[in-house]
């Protein structure tokens, strides 16, 4: 850890319902410097819907966020990509008819400074622009190990790689925040294993703070932090992964009360 | 994609990678046939010189639509319209403000890209078919716009005659000598099309149309490059219809009419949208098809003696509807992907992996 206290990305207090259902009520949450947290909750508890504040899909009623003290509540999605915050998709969501390379060179969009004019002329200043970005991209392609599926188009690829390609094209976007909704839901053991050495190794080089949703409880408490717990939109607990496991109401929220 | 890559030629960089044109070979090919291309009008007759012109002409625009259909995901009924835009903007300019078809031709582009994002407006609100409707809008307000506003300029309901182009003491006053403006037009807007959508604004396109919440996660304006699209698209359109004026030297509303702008669909349908060389076998293949009708009608109606006159009409939609059927049906990805199918077949022949 850097720092114990500057907070990166900060959550206050907000509000979120879609009609008669409260999704988030009063939910706190500061993301630090220098740390992996982990959000975790029971089915429908409302972690996505976090994330999704954060992107700005969804409006919250009340409350702010603040990304390095600067409120992001009501700016539109790409502007708060671009000031680098980056996020996976619990469903993947890529672009299915592009491949693998150019589905990450996409997401060096807000670094590449598209140009139309240049861009159809093409030779001398965009072409030198295409090949400095290529660079990067290739790196993160060679970081997670994605060599043989370069040139596929990824709408072939299966379930595990594309969850690989999406991890790769948030890095893409070189991010200051890197939210990953679900990161293993759906994987192996063995996919589970590279996916949390990329995210330590994420982690460790690029010094980036990681927002981790998961549901796979060993992965959580071997590579968070911290964690905070919501159940039925409201945080019921925040703390280290061994004050975590030791929390009644966590353990109310997952397994119930005894009759 | 590798699997497109001649057999035993290795890429040692980057550039060498995102090449359109790889191979020596290649390059022989290429030169070959553009010296090919621009000796056509030595050899051939103003018959086939009208057509190709109408095939490259036509082709200016399809390249446009299929950025905004095939790239961007936007379904547009409006192409033929703004072409209409461009053309009465190049006649009116060269007819009243004297100016030279050489300024004409850009201005044309410019204004038709103008109204083109005008009617592009609604893209961000609304999606498919709807959007589709809003460009249907566009189609008929802008030839009823034509007729109506200002027709001592434009002629109204007659055709609105337009100046030869010149350059120094030549006339481009024949078929032959358009054929060497509309061809060089044509190629640099070819290779403009292919260069924008393989850089950063056509990945930006695409994934618009496969993905577009994600686009906008990833840091893509939608709104920007949806009204982008819109310029690109008609700005095509605009240019397509300044040849248009000067080659036919007398416009008429009735040139750019829906049955048009669906003929530009249908070829992006028929070459595959989403391919630059789709634009271009689409066009060339409906273009073909319609002089095909234009041959065999005659045998229809000696066939078929009563239906003279109201059935052999139809020939031609008749053709141009089952084709398009034809190819939803069988080949969606239209004749591009056959083409892709046929290259990597031959390469890795005799075997089929």
């Amino acid at each position: 850890m850097i720092s114990e206290d500057k907070t990166k990305l900060k959550l206050d207090d907000l509000y979120l319902s879609f009609g008669g259902l409260e999704a988030l009520s009063g939910v706190s949450v500061d993301v630090r410097e220098g740390e992996i947290l982990a959000i975790i909750g029971p089915n429908g508890a409302g972690k996505t819907c976090i994330l999704n504040c954060i992107n700005g899909f969804y409006r919250p009623q009340k409350g702010d966020i603040f990304f390095n003290d600067k409120a992001i509540t009501k700016l539109a999605s790409y502007k708060i990509a671009e000031l680098g915050i980056s996020r996976t998709f619990q469903n993947i969501q890529l672009y299915t008819g592009l491949t693998t390379l150019d589905n990450l060179m996409a997401a060096r969009h807000i670094h590449m400074k598209p140009n139309l004019l240049t861009g159809a002329i093409y030779f001398g200043w965009e072409h030198a622009k295409e090949i400095q970005h290529r660079r990067v991209v290739e790196d993160i392609i060679d970081f997670l190990e994605m060599e043989p599926i370069r040139d596929k188009v990824v709408g072939s690829l299966p379930y595990g790689q594309r969850k690989r390609v999406d991890l790769g094209r948030a890095l893409a976007l070189e991010p200051k925040v890197l939210l990953l909704d679900e990161p293993m839901a759906g994987m192996n053991v063995e996919e589970k294993e590279d996916m949390a050495r990329f995210i330590i190794d994420i982690f460790e080089l690029r010094k980036i703070p990681i927002v981790l949703i998961e549901h796979d409880m060993g992965v959580v408490m071997d590579i968070a932090d911290r964690i905070a717990v919501l159940d039925f939109g409201r945080k019921i607990a925040e703390g280290t992964p061994d004050e975590i496991k030791a929390d009644a109401g966590v353990i109310k929220a997952y397994l119930g009360e005894e009759a | 994609m590798a699997v497109n890559r001649p057999c035993g030629t290795f890429n040692e960089n980057y550039a060498k990678d995102m090449a359109i044109v790889r191979t020596k070979f290649q390059w022989g090919l290429v030169i070959a046939s553009l010296i090919l291309l621009f000796a056509l009008p030595s050899f051939c007759s103003s018959l086939v010189l009208y057509l190709v012109n109408l095939i490259a002409i036509t082709l200016i625009a399809v390249l446009g639509l299929n950025i905004l259909t095939g790239y961007t995901g936007l379904f547009s009924l409006g192409q033929a319209a703004f072409m209409g835009v461009g053309a009465y903007t190049s006649a009116l300019l060269t007819t009243y403000l004297g100016f030279s078809f050489w300024l004409a031709l850009p201005c044309a582009g410019l204004s038709a890209a103008l109204v083109g994002v005008i009617f592009g407006l609604p893209s961000l609100r609304i999606k498919g078919f709807y959007l589709t409707m809003a460009t249907l809008a566009a189609q008929f307000i802008i030839p009823w716009l034509f007729i109506h506003v200002r027709p001592d300029l434009t002629g109204g309901t007659d055709s609105l005659l337009v100046a030869v182009p010149t350059l120094g003491n030549i006339k481009f006053n024949s078929q032959a000598s358009m054929f060497y403006i509309i061809i060089p037009t044509m190629l640099v807007m070819l290779l403009f099309a292919k260069n924008i959508v393989r850089t950063s604004v056509g990945r930006a396109f695409i994934a618009i149309r496969d993905n577009d919440l994600a686009a906008e996660v990833m840091g893509v304006n939608l709104f920007k490059y949806k009204l982008l699209a819109f310029f690109i698209c008609s700005f095509y359109a605009g240019i397509a219809g300044s040849l248009w004026a000067h080659w036919m030297r007398a416009i008429l509303y009735e040139h750019f009419l829906l049955m048009q702008s669906i003929w530009m669909c249908g070829m992006v349908i028929v070459g595959g949208m989403g391919y630059t060389v789709g634009a271009v076998f689409g066009t060339v293949f409906i273009r073909l098809l319609d002089q095909f009708v234009v041959y065999i009608t005659p045998v229809v109606e000696a066939l078929f003696p009563h239906l003279v006159g109201s059935a052999t009409a139809a020939v031609g939609p008749f053709a141009f509807g089952s084709v398009i059927v034809v190819f939803i049906i069988f080949e969606p990805r239209g004749l591009a992907h056959r083409w892709e199918m046929f290259k990597a077949s031959y390469r890795l022949n005799p075997y089929s992996y």
